[in-house]
C-alpha cells in the first residue's frame, strides 16, 4: 500500500477531529468535576436550600427528578413496550399501517423538547386539566395549572421512542427457532409472546427504560411550563403539586438567580449530580445494549 | 395471516380461535396506534394555541389609525415599524400584521411581534453550530470506519455516544461559565454571550447525531467497493475519499438534516448561551434570540390565550412544521436514495 505525504495528512486530520470530540467530552467532565466535587457532600444532597437558594442542598431537586422520572416512566414504558411488540411481532414490513407507525415514532424522536412543552401546555393543562376542573371540582383551579402529572406525562412523550427503539432491538434478537418451537408446541400466537418472547426480551425493555430515564433526567425544555418550579418549601404530595428538578435549577440558578457568582459552587456541584445521574444511567445502558448486541451474533 | 415478514410471522391457519389471541392483538394494534394519535395531537393542538393570532384585532387604538392593509407580506404593510412613530399617534397595529416587521417587542404599549430577527438569530446560530458539527463529526466517522484500529473503534463510538447522553442543560451550563469566558479571551469581543459561544455550543448537540448515522452510512458501502479499490492500488485514504464516501452521501445529507433539526429546535443551550437579544447583525460575535429560545423565556410570563400567547404558539407551530419536514426529507427521500444506490449497483 503506497502511503504518501496527502495520505498521512488527511488521515490524521480526521483523527485529530476525533481527539477533539474526546478532548471537549473530557474537558466537560474534568471541569464538571472541579467546580462541583469540593462543594458535593451528603449534606448537599439532603437538604432544602436556604436563604433564597444561596446556601444549603438540592433534596427537593433530587425527588422531585426522581418522582418525575417515575411517573414518566410508568406511562411510557407499557405504551412503548407494546409497541415494539406490534412493530416487531405482528406488522408487516410493508403495510402502510407499521409504515406510518414506525414514521409516527421517528417523529417523535425528532421533535424539538420545547414543542412537547407547549403540546403540554396546550394539551394536559389547557384542554385536559382545565376541562377535569369544570367537570369534577366545579371549576376550582386544581388539574388546570401545571403539575408533576403533567410535566411527567409531557416527559413520557418524548421519551416514548428511546423505550421503544431499545425493545424493539431486544425482541428482534430473540431467535425465530425459539418461536416456532413455542408455536409446534400448541402454543398461540399470544402466549408465545408473552412466555418466550417479552422473558426473552426483558434486557432491553429494563435498557429501554433506563436510557429513558436518563433522557427525561436531564430534559429541561418539556417541564419549563408544565411542573417544573424556581423554589418550593415542600415536597410535592399530590400529583397536582409543582416539583423542583435538577436541570431546571441549573438552569435557574445559573442565569436568572440574583447574584450568579454567589451560588456558582451550588451550580457547579448541581451540575455534576446531573450529570453523575445521566452518565451511569446512560453507561449502564451501554454495557446492557452490548450484551444484548453480542446476543445477537 | 401470510409468512414473509421477518422473524415471528408464521402462519396460524390451523389454529382454532382463541378469544384472548384475538383481544390481545386487537389491543397491541390500537395501543401502537396511539404513537400516530400523539404526533396528530401534537399538530392540533400546537397549531389550535396558534391559530387565534390570525383573528385577534388591535386591543386599544390610540389616534385615528386605521390599518387595513390586506397583504402583510411585504415590508411596507407593516406601519407600525416601517413609519417611525411620531408625536401622540402611536400606531397599534393588527398582531398578525406585525408578524413580519423587524422588531420583536412583544412586551410594550404597542406590542410588535416581528419574527424576521428571531428567525434571522436562528438562522445564523445553525449556521455556525452547523459549520462546526458537521466537518468535525463527518471527519470523526471516516476515521472510526477507515482509518481506525477495531480496539480503537470500540472505545470512540461509545465514547461520542456519551456526548449524546450529556442533557443540552450540562452543556448550556459549560459554555455559559467556560466557553463564554475562553472564547471572550481568545476573540476580545464585546456581548460574552453571543451566536459563536451558543452555535459552537449547539455543535455540541449536533455531533453525536451526525456521527453515528454518518458512520452507519460509511458502514453500509459495500465491502466489495473498498476491496476492490484496494485491489487496484490506491491507498486507504484515496479509497475513503474517492470510493466509501460518495458512495455514502445520501447517508451523510441525512445525517446532516437530522443534525441540522437537533439544533434548530435546540432550546437550553440557545436560552443560556446567545445572549437572547433579538439583533439582526451579521457579526458572530453579537447576541441573537433563536425561535426556540424565545418560546423557552416568554412562556412562563405570558397570560393564558393572550396575543403574545398565541404568538409564542405560532412560533412553536413553525418549528414543528419545520422539523416535521426536515425528517420526511431524510427519510423518505434519502432513504429511498440509499437503498436505490445499493439495489442497483451491488
Amino acid at each position: 500500500m503506497n502511503r504518501n505525504r496527502k495520505d498521512i495528512i488527511i488521515e490524521s486530520l480526521t483523527g485529530i477531529s476525533v481527539l477533539l470530540i474526546i478532548f471537549i467530552i473530557i474537558s466537560i467532565l474534568a471541569i464538571t468535576i472541579k467546580g462541583g466535587w469540593p462543594n458535593l457532600s451528603w449534606k448537599f444532597l439532603v437538604e432544602f436550600p436556604k436563604d433564597g437558594m444561596t446556601k444549603g442542598g438540592i433534596f427537593p431537586a433530587i425527588v422531585g427528578t426522581a418522582l418525575m422520572t417515575l411517573i414518566m416512566a410508568v406511562a411510557a414504558v407499557p405504551f412503548g413496550v407494546i409497541t415494539a411488540i406490534y412493530l416487531a411481532e405482528y406488522a408487516r414490513e410493508n403495510s402502510v399501517f407499521a409504515k406510518t407507525i414506525r414514521f409516527a415514532v421517528k417523529t417523535l424522536a425528532v421533535v424539538p423538547s420545547i414543542i412537547f412543552g407547549l403540546f403540554g401546555l396546550g394539551f394536559f393543562i389547557g384542554f385536559i386539566g382545565q376541562n377535569m376542573d369544570k367537570i369534577f371540582n366545579g371549576g376550582v383551579m386544581k388539574w388546570g395549572q401545571p403539575s408533576i402529572l403533567w410535566a411527567s406525562l409531557t416527559m413520557a412523550l418524548l421519551t416514548l421512542p428511546v423505550v421503544i427503539v431499545s425493545v424493539e432491538e431486544a425482541i428482534r434478537t430473540i431467535p425465530v427457532e425459539m418461536r416456532e418451537a413455542s408455536l409446534a408446541l400448541g402454543a398461540t400466537k399470544w402466549q408465545t409472546i408473552r412466555r418466550v418472547v417479552l422473558p426473552g426480551s426483558v434486557t432491553g425493555i429494563l435498557t429501554g427504560t433506563i436510557l429513558a430515564i436518563s433522557r427525561g433526567a436531564g430534559e429541561v425544555a418539556p417541564i419549563l411550563f408544565t411542573g417544573a418550579a424556581y423554589y418550593l418549601a415542600d415536597l410535592p404530595h399530590s400529583l397536582s403539586d409543582q416539583f423542583m428538578s435538577l436541570g431546571y435549577h441549573i438552569y435557574i440558578m445559573s442565569t436568572q438567580s440574583a447574584n450568579v457568582d454567589a451560588t456558582l459552587p451550588i451550580q457547579f456541584a448541581t451540575t455534576l449530580v446531573l450529570l453523575l445521574l445521566t452518565f451511569s444511567l446512560n453507561a449502564v445502558a451501554v454495557v446492557l445494549r452490548y450484551r444484548i448486541r453480542k446476543k445477537a451474533k | 395471516m401470510d409468512n414473509s415478514g421477518g422473524p415471528g410471522k408464521i402462519s396460524f391457519a390451523i389454529k382454532k380461535f382463541r378469544f384472548s389471541d384475538w383481544f390481545a392483538e386487537r389491543f397491541i394494534k390500537v395501543v401502537a396506534f396511539m404513537s400516530i394519535t400523539f404526533v396528530a395531537l401534537i399538530f392540533i393542538f400546537v397549531f389550535r394555541e396558534a391559530f387565534p393570532v390570525f383573528r385577534m384585532d388591535v386591543k386599544q387604538k390610540i389616534g385615528s389609525v386605521d390599518l387595513v392593509q390586506e397583504k402583510y407580506g411585504e415590508e411596507e404593510a407593516t406601519p407600525a415599524t416601517a413609519n417611525p412613530v411620531s408625536g401622540s399617534a402611536i400606531k397599534v397595529s393588527k398582531p398578525s400584521s406585525t408578524l413580519l416587521s423587524n422588531v420583536w417587542m412583544p412586551v410594550s404599549d404597542n406590542p410588535r411581534y416581528g419574527l424576521i430577527p428571531l428567525f434571522f438569530g436562528t438562522l445564523k446560530v445553525t449556521l455556525i453550530a452547523l459549520l462546526f458539527a458537521a466537518p468535525i463529526a463527518i471527519l470523526a466517522a471516516i476515521y472510526t470506519s477507515m482509518f481506525a484500529k477495531p480496539w480503537i473503534r470500540e472505545i470512540i463510538k461509545p465514547a461520542i455516544e456519551l456526548l449524546a447522553g450529556f442533557p443540552s442543560v450540562v452543556v448550556g451550563f459549560f459554555a455559559l461559565m467556560v466557553l463564554a469566558t475562553v472564547f471572550q479571551d481568545i476573540f476580545g469581543y464585546a456581548s460574552r454571550l453571543n451566536s459563536f459561544v451558543g452555535g459552537f455550543a449547539m455543535s455540541l448537540a449536533a455531533i453525536p447525531v451526525i456521527y453515528t448515522i454518518t458512520e452507519d452510512a460509511l458502514t453500509a458501502v459495500p465491502k466489495t467497493y473498498i476491496e476492490a479499490s484496494l485491489g487496484l492500488g490506491a491507498s486507504r485514504r484515496q479509497t475513503a475519499f474517492h470510493v466509501v464516501l460518495p458512495a455514502a452521501v445520501p447517508g451523510i445529507f441525512a445525517a446532516v438534516i437530522l443534525g441540522l433539526g437537533r439544533i434548530f429546535g435546540e432550546t437550553m443551550i440557545a436560552l443560556m448561551a446567545t445572549g437572547n437579544a433579538a439583533l439582526t447583525s451579521i457579526n458572530p460575535f453579537e447576541s441573537v434570540r433563536t425561535l426556540s429560545a424565545t418560546i423557552g423565556a416568554e412562556m412562563a410570563e405570558v397570560v393564558f390565550g393572550d396575543t403574545h400567547y398565541s404568538v409564542l404558539f405560532l412560533i412553536g407551530s413553525l418549528l414543528f412544521i419545520f422539523t416535521f419536514a426536515l425528517n420526511a426529507i431524510s427519510e423518505f427521500y434519502f432513504k429511498n436514495l440509499v437503498i436505490r444506490k445499493y439495489q442497483s449497483k451491488k
